[in-house]
């Protein structure tokens, strides 16, 4: 049992052996989505235009997308001032888990926990960064010790709150993007296996057929999950840092702010359409 | 000497048990995640429904609940391997 988990986990360094700085499969392929990333975008801006066509095309309405609809509808107007931090995280981590889909490679460098973490942290640094920013350290009295709740309730919120908002968010961050792609690796990797061993060893080759067919429809689903998982992650992170911005429970502020969020969410929607029209 | 006795007269062995373990943590964790994925799944498309104009802000929240709730799921699937 040991055995099998441990050859799913580990892939054999190929240079630099007995340093920290080995290097196996995983990272290259690592480097790989890095590159694409960077070529995505260098090649979008080389093309941009005022008639964007192909990767220009592509590159710009993504980039719009994540500003419009995750960076300003969740953070609010100031948040396009985040929008090159949250697409270049939606795109690194979509490229790192387009690679679990594409034959050939067919491993997503999310699968390992490392790089999740790594950018479970950057997103950890940024919102306290932000908050702490923004609110001095009357950032972390608002977080552990929500204004306008009888104190007892304190000793029960302050540990849970200090729990949640700094070891519990990364770690989930990080775990989700982790699992979903851990779990549907393993999946595509037992179909695949599947079909090569019903096929080849001569017994049951109808079967065989049936589980290419559904390894195929795996893939389509796979990618539904790679680009949910890319737009979780960003939301999320965008999540994070409009509430560090807000100031977690600002009592008076925070009816005043709220109805200014629902002023500012209203023209939004209008904003986005208007762009995406033009 | 209690373990081998045990084995010998249920057949159950610590092999076996660590086994059941596994599949019933992420049995066991994915029930209240499957409870909660579709109260906010359902609830979100009764709101689409009723207010189609407020679609964008609800599928973002949607997927927000959809994301927090799900990680408790995941953290059982993750402890399948630790265990």
């Amino acid at each position: 049992m040991e055995l099998d988990v441990f050859h799913l986990f580990l892939w054999e360094p190929l240079a630099l052996e007995g340093t920290p700085f080995a290097i196996n499969r995983v990272v290259i392929l690592m480097f790989v989505a890095a590159f694409l990333t960077l070529a995505f975008f260098l090649i979008g801006a080389a093309k941009a235009s005022s008639k964007p066509k192909g990767i220009g095309l592509l590159a710009e309405t993504g980039y719009l997308f994540v500003r419009n609809n995750i960076a300003i509808d969740v953070i609010g107007p100031e948040g396009a001032r985040f929008a090159p931090y949250l697409a270049t995280i939606f795109f690194f981590i979509f490229f790192s888990n387009l690679l679990e889909i594409i034959p050939g490679i067919s491993f997503p460098v999310t699968s390992r926990m490392a790089l999740p973490a790594v950018l479970a942290i950057a997103t950890w640094i940024v919102y306290n960064f932000v908050g702490i920013k923004n609110h001095g350290l009357s950032y972390f009295k608002d977080t552990l010790f929500p204004p306008g709740v009888p104190w007892p309730i304190y000793i029960i919120l302050t540990p849970i709150e200090l729990f949640s908002v700094f070891i519990i968010r990364p770690l989930t961050l990080a775990i989700r993007l982790f699992a979903n792609m851990l779990a549907g690796h393993v999946l595509v990797v037992v179909f695949i296996l599947f079909t090569e061993s019903l096929i080849f060893s001569g017994i049951g080759t109808p079967l065989g057929i049936l589980t290419f067919l559904v390894t195929m429809l795996l893939l389509i689903f796979e990618f539904m999950v790679i680009v949910i998982q890319a737009y979780i992650f960003t939301t999320l992170s965008a999540f994070y840092i409009a509430e560090a911005l807000e100031g977690h429970g600002d009592h008076e502020g925070s009816e005043a702010g709220g109805s200014a969020h629902h002023d500012h969410a209203n023209p939004n929607p209008q904003h986005v359409t208007e762009l995406s029209a033009a | 000497m209690i373990n081998l006795a045990q084995e010998a007269a249920t057949g159950l062995t610590d092999e076996g048990l660590i086994a059941i373990g596994k599949g019933l943590v992420y049995g066991l964790a994915a029930i209240g995640a499957a409870i909660g994925i579709g109260n906010v799944f359902s609830n979100a498309i009764q709101a689409m429904a009723r207010q189609p104009e407020t679609a964008g802000t609800t599928r973002t929240t949607m997927f927000l609940g959809f994301a927090l709730i799900e990680a408790l799921a995941l953290i059982g699937f993750v402890l399948t391997f630790i265990l």
